[in-house]
């Protein structure tokens, strides 16, 4: 195999800092068969993070697929289910953990094939950085487009573009370079920042861990190096404040016979002892008087840790409350605009009853309308003028002409959602950690939609109509 | 109006700004446990004397102190316990002040409700038991110690897993989980089984022991024991039916890294007797942690995802 080896890797877990390491969790994206599985099992591999018994039991798993005997399907280290096994393809993701002495990794591989889409945001919603996979031979494909406007949605902050199976192209130059630009111009219209790419073959190794002799013409990083090096945390301490109440704590015990605290996750900024709070959406305004945990008291807390806050007056706070800083004047209402990404196989249907989760609030909703639907491929967006009386669509009826108001399985959308009471809009392109929605079936509660408030790549690319522009949920959106 | 607001020992003093990987993951897990809180009415831990129950009952005091911990826990009980263990179990319950609920796969056994093969291990008969018990006190929410690094079939599960009236779980039909929007509605009769540990290593599990001074039963650390090899590990002699007369008993200095049921549960040849020393044979160890101790993965290929369907932890 053209890989030398340059590095020599601690065994995973063996650093001696390790509480000093910081933590990078990543997604796979990209097409069917691009070798997303491979590149992660090369990873693990390479960095000497698969452990003998792992490694046996995929040996035994790729003799019994029929292979040689000589090479070992590294997809297997993550495609662990028996469907994915048969089929040869990923179906659900696939958490991995690995580390090396300067970081910690979780890796969520993703499946490519688009009827698990769902599957592909949900390991993505997290990531801060995407691996976009191309097979070299195959190019940039209608699912690789789709992956990485998915990514740019949902703002993964770093994206690196993979272009796999070199092997199969002779470790060709302008092969790498034609995808890369190809890519790059696709990413500059998503306003993907900083994406990097890396020619290189997760069947053999080359550029993924070990630097390749076979690519002399690339004198960039491996993939490893470059996952090393991105920074990490888009500081969600730096954003302004936001506690979700998940729970009040009310022991009504000897020790604590009056005690009320609000315990929740920081979800982005800072609490400190003394801070003057508001209560959304009632907008009540209160001090911090103490913030509690089982190790002791603290005098601030960030973002993203758990904590229990008092307050200086006896306020009805529950859950789905958000606490946010007095000062800031915080977005709250009844009328909520989205972009959302149609994760079931019915259609979506205006009018249709359902429930709206943001933060740790669930409220009852009417889904208006659907206005917009991104073609990814294109990168157009296809507008409809509002309805004012609610259409019935026939849910069973699949096609897309159909039911040009709607969206189906995997679709991406602009949603007009009326909700029975107020909550708090973050707009999703400032506030990643409040700025998500999910819609949510009330009859069997299954999820039909993950959503992002407030303008998104959809309307950069397609301004919205001229009537809407008062809406205030624009303002100060930079679209 | 103003409260009279509990006045707390200790001066308050500010947390390190940025949050170590440990810090991250018992925040997560505490976010998870309190969403649970928060959504549920009768949700229920399981909590078997293992690390993994252990921490995450931990995990439980923390999230809602000072109160104490809002729900039961629950110990499915094979009836081939480690003494140590149980020993544990019942002193924990009672420091915590905490409501047991025992399933008893000997009860399943005697009822009929299961059938035990003779010589084979009593691991995968605790499903009947453990969901006749959810069924019987209605829990909705029932918290698993699983960790997605322990099996490949566990690697794909998610942190709110839902199960139908049967307690199955259907890989293909997981719901998305964007964020940290948990979605645990279900319909009647269906549960949610949660995993706030799904993002710790093994590793990190005992950085966290370490860290937090959690004691465990004393069969983690290396002691002498009478054992006898059986399918490549160490087997501890017991009522539970070994050794048979050709398998030769010997004393050992082992420890365990994994507690189930002592028919298929294999002791590691070990003589680390501190959590220091452990981290260090964790770290260094070139197998997981089911491979080096439990006979049930060795069944099959898929025997792990085979257990989870039907219902198993
Ligand atoms: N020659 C060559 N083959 C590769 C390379 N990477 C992956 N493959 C092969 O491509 C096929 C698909 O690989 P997977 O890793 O399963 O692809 P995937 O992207 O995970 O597929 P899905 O998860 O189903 O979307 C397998 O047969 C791999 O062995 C490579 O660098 N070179
Ligand atoms: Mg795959």
């Amino acid at each position: 195999m053209g890989t030398q080896t340059t590095t020599d890797l601690p065994a995973a877990g063996g650093a001696a800092d390790h509480a000093q390491r910081d933590l990078l969790r990543l997604a796979t994206a990209g097409s069917v068969d691009d070798g997303k599985s491979t590149l992660i099992g090369r990873l693990l591999y390479d960095t000497k993070s698969v452990l003998a018994d792992q490694l046996s039991a995929v040996e035994r798993a790729t003799r019994a697929r029929g292979g040689d005997g000589t090479a070992v399907d590294l997809a297997l280290l993550t495609d662990g289910l028996r469907a994915e096994r048969e089929q040869g393809i990923t179906i659900d993701v696939a958490y991995r953990y690995f580390s090396t002495a300067r970081r910690a990794f979780v890796l969520a591989d993703t499946p490519g094939h688009v009827q698990y889409t769902r599957n592909m945001v949900t390991g993505a919603s997290t990531a801060e950085l995407a691996i976009v996979l191309v097979d070299a031979r195959k190019g940039v494909l209608e699912q690789t487009r789709r992956h990485a406007a998915l990514t740019a949605l949902l703002g993964v902050p770093h994206v690196v573009l993979a272009v796999n199976k070199m092997d199969l192209v002779g470790f060709d130059q302008a092969t790498f370079t034609a995808i890369a630009r190809e890519f790059a111009d696709y990413a500059h219209v998503l306003g993907l920042p900083d994406v990097h790419a890396v020619p290189l073959s997760a069947l053999d190794g080359d550029n993924v861990v070990l630097r390749s002799d076979r690519t002399p013409w690339y004198d960039g990083p491996t993939l490893l190096e470059l996952l090393e090096q991105v920074p990490v945390g888009r500081d969600a301490a730096a954003e302004p404040l936001r506690l979700p109440v998940q729970y009040v704590i009310r022991p009504r015990t000897p020790d604590h016979p009056d005690y009320r605290g609000y315990a929740g996750k920081v979800a982005s900024g800072l609490v400190r002892v003394g801070d003057e709070l508001r209560v959304l959406p009632s907008g009540r305004t209160s001090r911090v008087v103490g913030i509690d945990t089982f190790d002791g008291p603290l005098t601030q807390a960030e973002a993203p840790r758990s904590v229990t806050v008092r307050l200086a007056d006896d306020l009805d706070v529950s859950r789905g409350d958000v606490l946010v800083p007095a000062q800031e004047h915080v977005r709250t209402g009844q009328d909520l605009v989205g972009t959302v990404c149609w994760l079931t196989e019915r259609r979506s249907v205006a009018g249709a009853r359902v429930l709206v989760r943001t933060g740790t609030r669930t409220v009852r909703a009417l889904l208006r309308e659907v206005d917009a639907r991104l073609d990814v491929d294109t990168l157009t967006v296809e507008q409809w003028d509002p309805v004012d009386t609610v259409r019935t669509i026939d849910a069973t009826d699949t096609s897309s002409d159909a039911a040009p108001r709607s969206l189906g399985l995997n679709a991406i959308g602009r949603v007009r959602v009326r909700l029975a009471e107020p909550v708090v809009l973050d707009d999703y392109a400032t506030h990643r950690r409040t700025g998500g929605f999910l819609l949510v079936d009330p009859a069997d509660g299954s999820t039909l939609a993950a959503g992002m408030v407030g303008p998104t790549l959809l309307d950069r690319l397609a301004p919205v109509r001229a009537d809407e522009r008062d809406d205030d949920w624009l303002a100060g959106a930079g679209i | 109006m103003t409260t009279s607001t509990t006045t707390l020992p200790g001066a308050a003093t500010a947390a390190p700004a940025r949050l170590t990987q440990l810090d991250a993951l018992e925040s997560e897990a505490i976010h998870v446990m309190r969403e649970v809180a928060g959504e549920f009415e009768r949700p229920v831990l399981l909590f078997s004397g293992g690390k993994d129950s252990i921490v995450m009952l931990h995990l439980a005091r923390k999230a809602f102190w000072p109160a104490p911990v809002p729900f039961p826990v629950m110990h499915v009980d094979t009836g081939h316990n480690f003494p140590e263990v149980i020993a544990y179990r019942d002193a924990t319950v009672a420091e915590h002040g905490l409501r047991l609920v025992v399933a008893s796969v000997q009860d399943a056994i005697d009822d009929g409700r299961v059938v035990e093969t003779p010589g084979g291990s009593r691991n995968p008969l605790q499903t009947v038991p453990l969901l006749d018990a959810i069924t019987q006190h209605r829990f909705d929410a029932v918290f698993g110690g699983g960790r997605r690094d322990e099996e490949k079939a566990r690697a794909k599960e998610r942190m709110f897993s839902l199960r139908d009236e049967f307690g199955q779980w259907d890989p293909r039909r997981q719901r998305p989980e964007l964020w940290d929007l948990y979605n645990g509605r279900h319909k009647p009769g269906e549960h949610v089984r949660v995993f706030p540990l799904s993002n710790w290593t093994e590793l990190d599990v005992w950085r966290y022991i370490e860290r937090e001074g959690i004691p465990l039963p004393e069969i983690y650390y290396a002691h002498e024991r009478d054992v006898f090899a059986r399918d490549g590990m160490w087997l501890t002699a017991g009522d539970w039916g070994g050794p048979r007369p050709d398998e030769v008993v010997e004393r050992r200095v082992v420890r365990y890294r994994t507690v189930g049921d002592m028919s298929c549960t294999g002791a590691v040849d070990s003589h680390a007797a501190t959590v220091a020393d452990v981290i260090a044979e964790v770290a260094s160890s070139r197998l997981t942690e089911r491979g080096a101790t439990r006979a049930d993965d060795r069944a099959s290929e898929a025997a792990m995802e085979d257990r989870k369907r039907e219902g198993y932890f």
